[in-house]
């Protein structure tokens, strides 16, 4: 299991690190309602792919649970998990809650 | 974060016997640390050598075997997709089901292993992946329609992934070898081997060594400008 706290340092620790590995340009403040996905959104196509396995390592790093967040059930929704920080953050928690459980 | 080993890291599947347990004693020789993995038990005995006993067709087992070395490693350096199964029929005698498994195996597995090893690889940007394809494919051998079909997925994947992991300091190259002695092919008639012997421009077997050699081109860091190739053995393109 892991806190939601913790989910969410998680996934704003990975995007400042995305920012940069890629040098793309971080926005003034990062909240839950950033948009990572579609229009508005603060990455590109491969920033959010970069995003989406250095949350997986520092899931696994830090707490030890080592997960698929592209799995079949986060990419077959009709709301992509990844579209905002708040959002992914739900998701790994499940994710993570999924694993452990298993 | 786990610690990193000094040593470099393979990880060859399809370890328990032929091509893969030759390459698993090779580069053990070599000074790398090697994680194989089969549907079976090893009985290779090194202390630097490790086996999983991983269907690389179950992405929840690879997830596992992947998190298992990277906690212990720290790393991955080099990946070699052997694992691979063959069922020789003619097309009016192949069940769907065979099909389905070889294709699962060959095509879905080597993606399997690729995409989570990668995602390690990028943490140090760098990274050889090796998916081994057969000369079948482009000699358009009648009787290994699915096989052939499952390794010429095996090529194109390839290509493409050498593009999508590029930024990151990973090759991704294929290998076609001629036939060799392994119980893949044990069951083939000698005529039928004999024949595409024949046809090439080296005429004689693959030989274990052979695959080495043209791994170690592959894998070797100053190969990072080769990627989205493919070499066969014999002549054949």
């Amino acid at each position: 299991m892991i806190e939601r706290t913790a989910a969410l340092n998680i996934v704003y620790a990975s995007l400042q690190e995305v920012f940069a590995q890629t040098g793309m340009d971080a926005p003034a403040a990062l909240t839950e309602d950033t948009v990572l996905v579609g229009k508005d959104a603060v990455l590109d196509s491969l920033g959010v792919v970069s995003l989406i396995v250095e949350v997986e390592q520092r899931v696994e790093g830090e707490h030890g649970a080592s997960v698929t967040l592209a799995n079949d059930k986060a990419m077959s929704q009709r709301n992509s998990p990844f579209r905002t920080v708040g959002v992914l953050t739900d998701h790994v928690v499940a994710m993570v809650a999924e694993v452990s459980a298993a | 974060m786990s610690n990193v080993s000094e040593k470099p890291v393979m990880l060859v599947t399809g370890s328990r016997k032929g091509i893969g347990r030759y390459l698993c004693e090779y580069y053990l020789q070599k000074g790398y640390l090697v994680e194989g993995c089969s549907r079976g038990v090893s009985d290779l005995k090194d202390p630097n050598y490790n086996h999983h006993e991983v269907d690389v067709a179950d992405e929840r087992a690879v997830r596992l075997m992947v998190a298992d070395i990277t906690k212990r490693h720290g790393r991955i350096d080099v990946v070699l997709n052997n694992a691979a199964i063959a069922s020789m029929n003619h097309i009016l005698l192949t069940p769907a089901k065979s099909a389905d498994r070889m294709l699962s195996v060959n095509v879905t597995g080597t993606m399997l292993v690729c995409r989570d090893a990668a995602k390690v690889m990028i943490r140090r940007k760098y990274g050889r992946i090796v998916n081994f394809t057969t000369i079948v494919a482009p000699i358009a051998l009648a009787g290994e329609a699915i096989y052939a079909a499952s390794k010429s997925a095996v090529v194109t994947f390839t290509r493409i992934l050498a593009f999508e992991l590029g930024q990151w300091g990973i090759t991704c190259n294929s290998f076609g070898a001629t036939p060799i002695m392994t119980d893949m092919i044990k069951g083939v008639p000698q005529d039928k081997i004999d024949a595409v012997v024949n046809n090439l421009a080296i005429k004689r077997l693959g030989t274990n060594f052979d695959c080495a050699n043209v791994c170690d081109f592959f894998i070797s860091p100053s190969s990072d400008n080769i990627t989205g190739q493919v070499i066969y053995l014999g002549g054949v393109t």
